[in-house]
């Protein structure tokens, strides 16, 4: 009879669990000899980056300069200033609704399409006021890939070739835009995989293609500047290990801003982090200092889990 | 064994359930009644639509088929004592076709226009709001009134050139005035399509172009309205649909005349499109057994023809639609 009955539930003792916010967030050192790791760090940000090492070169390529931004009532961004260097992997985290969107949006000037957005502050792109450049000529060397892969109803070939095409203009000669178009399709590292399909529509590509299929659109604009909205949220790991991979080997041509509320992601591959909250820029350095030793209190219960 | 920990009795665990694969969908039996009884109306009223559908198709086919003659596409009505002398129906037929090409290439750019101003501009929202009520009123107009409104329109001196004009007296009554009308029973269900379409486009698709440099104006030629074809087709067809299918304008604007009256005088094909003419939709009414001509036979072959054209858009429709399915859509 004994043998029939299920097992009693174990309850564990509530005061020997660690708060639930500390277990969801596993460290990604403890699994590769994190016992080697002299003091970790407070959010256990101890594995080895998978970047390859440090920048080669920085060049400041855009500043941010005391940038406030408001919708109607709500200040989304305030007075930030950091400078963005080409070379490097800029990271921008914080929890939901703390303005780091709205920051890289503005960096291209598209959170002037929302009506109720008011700017203040300079964002300056190589010396020159972005107030002061053609939002269409600025947006073609400050491009942008977004949240959700969203390639354009047409053939893989046309989606990059709209972005080579004049405004509206007529069809070009296949034959006189087809070395931008693979020469972007093999920067975003998909070119092996859609070289015989470029005449298939984009939308049949997996989603992690998708994706890489839009960081080809907007490298193929040739920009100085590339903005990427939370790129691997809406893919699974192998896509995204494959998209982080590529971010960082774009680095020495585009100066490369990525919003993440990944931290591993932030962790992995970049170079510079800006921690915000609230709209209030926290904290900005490197990412070994800000994931290791945080100067900030609020920085340091983020990485490490407190909240977010 | 006795344990120190007393556990408390458990109940025997129920047998495991019977290896009888269960059906993923829930039967009726264990409804109520009345739900039973609800379920069951609604599928013989499904059935019914059904059964009455497949009667008008199956009924008009078998009419059709027995009386349409090819001729009578190619020959026009004449008069006649008997059916066998009075010709076909191919001023009825060209009308129709007629009033379709203008009607809806009146009807096409300025509905998709105004889909694409109210949803991707809007600005004046006061003016845009009452853009909509406007269209939304003129769906709700019956065409009737519509004709009624054309007849004041078209008979001013102003537009004498678009119809027959007889010592000053302008008719108001021609091909030109019955398509301008046809229009605006068209035009509602364009613009409801086309914003559909255009807005079952997320925006960061259209933020993605403005990112890469591209103008609204680009956006919305290369990117947006080829998005939203399969719905601006869609629209086309409907609107189609309902402007070959109206006799009230046709009676009252075109003057429901049973051959082309084209106006003396003018060059080639504005003698005909100034003139009064008739359509497959009044020609059945004509002939039909309450009509001046009543001659069923030629009814049921054109109310036929009329039939084929209505399927042939729908056709038209879903291949459109098909083919936009091939290309995929994003992922929400």
């Amino acid at each position: 009879m004994e043998s029939l009955a299920p097992p009693p539930i174990r309850r564990l003792p509530l005061e020997d669990a660690p708060p639930a916010t500390q277990v969801v967030r596993p460290a990604p050192g403890s699994d590769n000899g994190a016992g080697a790791a002299p003091a970790p760090a407070p959010g256990g940000f101890t594995g080895a980056r998978r970047s390859i090492g440090a920048p080669q070169f920085s060049i400041r390529r855009m500043e941010v300069d005391d940038l406030s931004v408001s919708y109607a009532e709500r200040e989304a961004v305030k007075s930030v200033s950091l400078p963005i260097r080409q070379g490097e992997v800029l990271a921008l985290i914080g929890p939901s609704g703390c303005g780091k969107t709205t920051l890289l949006r503005s960096l291209n000037r598209l959170t002037e399409l929302t009506r109720t957005a008011r700017l203040s502050g300079r964002i300056l792109l190589d010396d020159i006021d972005i107030a002061t450049i053609e939002p269409t000529l600025l947006r073609r060397r400050v491009t942008m890939v977004f949240q959700q892969p969203n390639p354009f109803p047409m053939s893989v070939f046309d989606n990059i070739a709209y972005v080579l095409r004049e405004q509206g203009s007529r069809r070009q000669r296949r034959r006189t835009l087809e070395p931008k178009v693979h020469s972007a399709l093999q920067r975003a590292g998909l070119f092996e995989e859609v070289k015989d399909n470029l005449d298939h529509p984009a939308l049949r590509l997996s989603g992690g293609q998708q994706q890489r299929l839009c960081i080809a659109r907007a490298l193929a604009a040739e920009p100085e500047v590339l903005l990427l909205d939370e790129p691997c949220s809406a893919l699974d790991p192998q896509s995204t290990q494959v998209i982080e991979d590529l971010i960082v080997s774009l680095r020495d041509e585009v100066a490369v801003v990525i919003v993440t509320h990944n931290l591993q992601q932030a962790y992995r591959i970049a170079d510079h982090v800006a921690f915000m909250y609230l709209g209030d820029l926290v904290e900005y350095s490197s990412a070994t200092a800000l994931f290791g030793s945080p100067r900030e209190k609020r920085t340091q219960e983020y990485v490490s889990g407190a909240f977010g | 064994m006795e344990s120190p920990v007393t556990v408390p009795p458990i109940p025997a665990p129920s047998p495991p359930p019977s290896p009888v694969r269960k059906d993923a969908e829930e039967g009726s039996a264990t409804w109520r009644l009345s739900d039973r009884v609800g379920l069951a109306i609604c599928w013989g009223l499904g059935l019914l639509f059904c059964a009455i559908a497949a009667a008008i198709v199956l009924y008009l086919l078998v009419q059709g088929i027995k009386y349409l003659r090819l001729e009578m596409l190619f020959t026009p009505a004449t008069a006649g004592f008997t059916q066998a002398q009075s010709g076909g129906f191919s001023d009825a037929f060209l009308g129709t076709l007629i009033v379709a090409v203008m009607g809806i290439s009146l009807a096409l750019p300025a509905g998709v226009g105004v889909a694409v101003w109210l949803v991707e501009y809007g600005r004046p929202a006061a003016l845009a709001r009452v853009t909509e009520s406007t269209i939304e009123a003129i769906a709700g107009i019956p065409s009737i009134v519509l004709a009624l409104f054309g007849t004041v329109i078209f008979s001013s001196t102003a537009l004498g050139f678009l119809s027959r004009t007889s010592e000053g007296v302008v008719f108001g009554r021609s091909f030109f005035a019955a398509s301008a009308m046809l229009s605006l029973v068209a035009l509602p269900l364009v613009v409801a399509s086309t914003r559909e379409g255009l807005n079952a486009i997320p925006q960061h698709v259209r933020e993605a172009s403005y990112a890469v440099g591209k103008t609204k104006i680009a956006t919305t030629r290369r990117i947006l309205l080829p998005t939203a074809r399969p719905q601006v087709a869609t629209g086309a067809m409907l609107g189609l649909g309902r402007i070959i299918g109206d006799t009230a304008i046709i009676v009252v604007l075109l003057g429901a005349t049973q051959n082309f009256a084209p106006v003396e005088g003018a060059s080639f094909p504005f003698d005909y499109l100034r003139g009064a003419g008739t359509t497959l939709t009044n020609f059945v009414y004509e002939a039909s057994p309450t009509g001046n001509l009543n001659q069923p036979e030629k009814a049921y072959a054109a109310a036929f023809v009329l039939l084929l054209m209505v399927l042939a858009l729908n056709g038209a429709v879903d291949i459109v639609h098909r083919r936009a399915r091939k290309v995929g859509t994003w992922s929400h």
